[in-house]
């Protein structure tokens, strides 16, 4: 087919003046397979998130006893079973803390994500692997991340470059309505464009702030320079998404602006996350199938998890530590309806990617998610064996459909393969016992 | 810590616009030679820069702008370091992207208010040639003023005219000179020369071979510390001409703050950052067992006790001590029916307690007891943890990872005095929990809620115990037994001087603490004197590079390398 360069066509409109023009619709951008997306032939992106829920699962009714392809689906385990053959589950991979103190719902979370075990404080120590996803493949689109939280705690965040930054979340789905499609959204497949005169000038003054840096960092020590240095490549980011809303966007068949969500307010009530989660969810895969971000993260709810259900006092991390065994089934009752409608959830979440075609698949097909939590068993706060799951094969850059078990393998190896299986260039990941150079090779294609 | 910048909440009580001060720009040109003259290169591991706070970002709008400018926002969370203060994450947190791209949605939405026509004639100061021109000079002015109170100190020339480019710029798309102004302004207050408080420093004539800090960062510090915001022109004023270097004109500066009633804003700020009140907007509580726990009750709380706080201690100029046995305080309507008291006011009221009430001092008050309880009952173990941590600056530590609850769980029966016992039968847990639970136990008066109960499942509450050696009978004589505490004094100091530093305190600073402690006792606990004694002492206004070998400032990912942990 003869690759029409749309470039060529949008050269020169940019004098602030409205133009419409009837662009060549999308297919004819698409090769024959229909795996590449538009006028440069790009490949689909690869898109990467986290999954994460807190206070971990029943182990015995969740890790699956088979091992490599076909696994078994324990109770914990069904709702994914519509899609165990594009999950991988993983089993045997622990946090190792070097004598460090295990910070109860913190460590679990913060070695898995950062590569090390956090100090006292609990402090990311460092860059959270997420993060360095984002800095290599989240480029080219209006938001580096998107980081949501379902359950309503707005300091429910695990990502962040280390040094005192996480990442801000979003805990309401109006409001991150906004943000995706409010002010500043362009629709890829709208037949008009003009550039926002406004947004012109907008751009043309942040050099400014940029101009005032050498004059600040003669006073800064080695810290703050680091600190400085993050707000700069915050400036650039904001730079570059006023440069994409300068230009027309490639149109996107799967991204179809969807209606603002009611306003709700969620705190802990689970009937409520889970709402929040699902319409979040939906949000999502839009702004991913509108390449509004090529990178999210999802906490559904907290670490020493807050959730309670509808006229209900107790909480479901209460639940774990004060309710009894039920010997003759072996599991606390009540806790484990929350753990099951957890997986509820992601289940639900897996099948709003997997229900978006793109390309030759789905939304899910092309993209890596990492669903963990930060405890293997709640009521112990054990964070051997963490329950850690990927969905989606990166566009087929990695193999789906197996349980991979480990003999107390650092979770490092696995946050390693996922970094490697998106692309990023990257050798090595974590410190300490938690340091490792191998990847899961039988994943990766 | 609140991220939420909701349509900020107005206060009617106090007139908060800075009047355009004429000839305070005017020192523009001596700033220039402070600001090349700063140190070149700090050690490693100083810390020299704050991000403002929400509040601060808040009120320092207020103060500039005035307190109809509307605008909602979210800021990147400022993390409470442990057992600390949230103020201390200031030194430590930086701007994330999406932080960054509301800074700079919020300046815009400010600035285009700034210049609309509503607020031009009193904001903008002059008026152009042509509205749809650019207008160098008017811009000038603009930025000129503008920037002195946004950035706290004067602009060099220099960057005005980088201002006044800018705009320039933005005009010849635009053809708007008001749209210019906003582009500008809107970058000044993304700018991190207002986001954060970066620490400017000069020779020190008194130390040869030294450096202070300049005038302009030594306001900010006052500022920040004692009102919660920028400098007023005051402040710049005594910046610009040189006496906030001198002792009298230090203690006429600090007098003025100490005596205005903006200091009430530092003194609450100091307070719900102490007592740990950023905890209470995720607080939930469970509807059908506490019905009277609304979101009005909620909202109420924390206020009830800064009310209290500073009734007696800014408006009476009391004894800090008895913030815990005093029976004044200040009710609503919502909180009444917590407290079982009629409330016909709809607006705030005085109300005192009698003589024979349990309700004595802010830890018989809903935020303290209702904030460190679960969503459905009391916990002895939170309120004793937290009357140790936050008020007598005294750190539990963590639980171990493998408890076994089963002794606590069945919570049906009896009292949580018997179920909390098995805790402390076992050696592994009672080393804390005897720490803890005697102290939080004496409030199990006050359910979950904060509402008097003489009772659970139908056995009567036991609120007996002893605090360290001082033994009591109910709530109000346990709030007797932390007015004598001798920790009491130490640790308000303590955290005082943290909340003033605005980053964790190293070792060496425990005299300084020791120096505070002992002349609040000798000023009888009046917390005037004590922030008198912080805002004039020379460890506030220390140059962070003095101490640039504490390990305090060392940042995360250096202190995680293999190396410094073996």
């Amino acid at each position: 087919m003869n690759r029409i360069q749309r470039r060529t066509i949008l050269r020169g409109m940019f004098q602030g003046a409205a133009v419409a023009v009837a662009l060549p619709y999308l297919d004819c951008f698409l090769n024959t397979n229909g795996t590449l997306l538009a006028a440069e032939g790009a490949p689909l992106p690869v898109r990467f998130g986290t999954w994460f829920w807190g206070l971990g699962v029943n182990p015995t009714r969740f890790f699956p006893t088979k091992i490599g392809k076909g696994y078994d689906l324990p109770s914990e385990l069904s709702p994914i079973a519509k899609y165990r053959d594009k999950v991988n589950v993983f089993s045997g991979f622990d946090c190792l803390t070097d004598g460090k103190p295990v910070i109860p719902h913190g460590t679990g979370s913060t070695t898995f994500r950062s590569g090390t075990a956090p100090g006292t404080g609990g402090a990311l120590p460092g860059a959270t692997f997420d993060n360095i996803i984002a800095d290599a493949i989240g480029t080219g689109t209006r938001f580096k991340t998107l980081d949501i939280s379902a359950i309503g705690d707005r300091n429910n965040s695990l990502s962040g470059q280390g040094a005192g930054q996480m990442n801000p979340v979003e805990t309401s789905a109006s409001r991150f309505y906004q943000r995706i499609f409010g002010d500043g959204f362009i629709d890829p497949n709208a037949a008009a464009f003009a550039p926002d005169p406004k947004i012109m000038s907008h751009k043309s003054v942040l050099s400014v702030v940029g101009e005032e840096r050498k004059a600040l960092e003669r006073s800064l020590g080695v810290a703050d320079r680091a600190r400085l240095d993050q707000y700069f490549t915050a400036v650039r980011q904001v730079e570059g998404q006023l440069t994409m809303q300068l230009q027309k966007p490639e149109p996107l068949v799967a991204c179809k602006v969807p209606q603002p969500p009611k306003e709700m307010e969620v705190q802990t009530v689970l009937e409520d996350v889970l709402l929040n989660h699902e319409m979040m969810a939906h949000l999502l895969a839009m702004a991913l199938a509108c390449n509004q971000t090529k990178v999210f993260n999802v906490a559904f709810s907290n670490g020493a998890s807050s959730l309670t259900r509808r006229g209900s006092s107790t909480t479901h991390h209460q639940l774990t530590h004060d309710e009894v065994v039920d010997p003759r089934l072996g599991y606390q009752p009540e806790a484990t309806k929350f753990v099951e409608a957890l997986m509820g959830a992601w289940g639900t979440f897996l099948g709003i990617l997997d229900g978006m075609p793109e390309g030759d698949g789905t939304l899910l097909d092309h993209m890596l998610v990492v669903a963990h939590s930060e405890t293997e068993y709640a009521k112990n706060h054990t964070v051997t064996n963490l329950p850690i799951m990927l969905a989606g094969s990166a566009g087929g850059r990695i193999r789906t459909g197996m349980h991979v078990s480990a003999k107390r393998e650092p979770v490092s190896r696995v946050a390693l393969t996922a970094m490697q299986a998106v692309g990023v260039q990257v050798e090595s990941f974590g410190t300490l016992s938690m340091q490792t150079k191998k990847p899961i090779g039988e994943l990766l294609v | 810590m609140k991220l939420a910048m909701a349509t900020m909440m107005k206060r009617k009580d106090v007139i908060r616009r800075i009047r355009w001060g004429v000839g305070v720009a005017a020192v523009a040109a001596s700033l220039a030679v402070v600001i090349a003259a700063a140190d070149p290169s700090p050690s490693a591991g100083t810390t020299s820069m704050r991000r403002l706070t929400d509040e601060q970002y808040r009120n320092a709008i207020t103060d500039i702008f005035g307190e109809d400018i509307q605008y909602a926002g979210r800021f990147d969370p400022v993390l409470r370091p442990t057992h600390g203060l949230q103020i201390q994450g200031v030194s430590q947190i930086a701007v994330s992207p999406a932080g960054f791209e509301q800074y700079d949605k919020v300046g815009r939405a400010i600035a285009a208010q700034v210049v609309d026509e509503r607020h031009r004639t009193l904001l903008v100061g002059c008026t152009p040639k042509s509205a749809t021109l650019p207008d160098d000079a008017c811009a000038a002015t603009f930025f000129q003023r503008t920037g002195e109170l946004v950035f706290r100190r004067p602009l060099k020339p220099a960057d005005v005219q980088l201002y006044v480019s800018a705009a320039r710029r933005a005009v010849a798309v635009t053809n708007n000179f008001y749209g210019g102004l906003v582009d500008g302004l809107g970058m000044m207050l993304a700018s991190p020369r207002f986001l954060f408080d970066v620490d400017v420093t000069q020779p020190d004539p008194a130390r040869p071979g030294a450096r202070r800090l300049d005038a302009y960062s030594k306001a900010a510090r006052l500022s920040f510390l004692l009102w919660n915001t920028t400098p007023d022109r005051g402040l710049l004023a005594a910046a610009a001409n040189g006496t906030l270097h001198t002792p009298a004109g230090l203690t006429q500066q600090v007098n003025r703050l100490l005596a205005s009633p903006r200091l009430e804003g530092g003194v609450r700020m100091f307070f719900s950052d102490m007592l740990g009140y950023d905890q209470i907007v995720d607080l939930s509580k469970d509807g059908v067992i506490y019905p009277q726990f609304t979101p009005n009750a909620k909202r109420d709380m924390p206020e009830q006790t800064l009310r209290t706080i500073v009734d007696l201690l800014i408006t009476n100029d009391g004894d800090y001590r008895d913030l815990f046995t005093t029976r004044r305080t200040f009710m609503t309507r919502a909180l009444g029916a917590i407290y079982h008291v009629p409330v016909s006011e709809h607006d705030w009221m005085p109300y005192e307690f009698p003589e024979d009430s349990p309700r004595a001092g802010i830890l018989s008050q809903p935020s303290f007891v209702a904030t460190f309880s679960p969503p459905g009952r009391s916990s002895p173990t939170l309120r004793g943890k937290a009357l140790r941590e936050l008020i007598l600056c005294q750190p539990v530590p963590d639980p171990p990872n493998n408890v076994d609850f089963s002794k606590v769980e069945n919570t049906a029966k009896g009292t949580v005095r018997e179920r909390l016992t098995g805790h402390r039968a076992n050696p592994a847990c009672a080393s804390c929990h005897r720490f803890m639970d005697p102290i939080g136990l004496s409030l199990e008066n006050f359910d979950g809620a904060g509402a008097y109960r003489s009772d659970e499942n139908g056995v009567a509450i036991d609120a007996s115990g002893d605090l360290d050696g001082s033994k009591f009978a109910d709530p109000a004589s346990l709030g007797q037994a932390v007015r004598n505490h001798p920790q009491l004094p130490v640790c308000l100091s303590k955290r005082l001087a943290e909340y003033a530093a605005r980053r964790p305190l190293d070792t060496g600073e425990a005299a300084w603490v020791k120096t505070l402690s002992t002349r609040f006792v000798e000023s009888n606990y009046r917390l005037r004197e004590l922030l008198r004694i912080v805002a004039t002492s020379d460890q506030f206004f220390e140059v962070s590079s003095s101490t640039a070998t504490s390990p305090r400032t060392t940042p995360s990912p250096t202190a995680t390398s293999p190396r410094e942990v073996k």
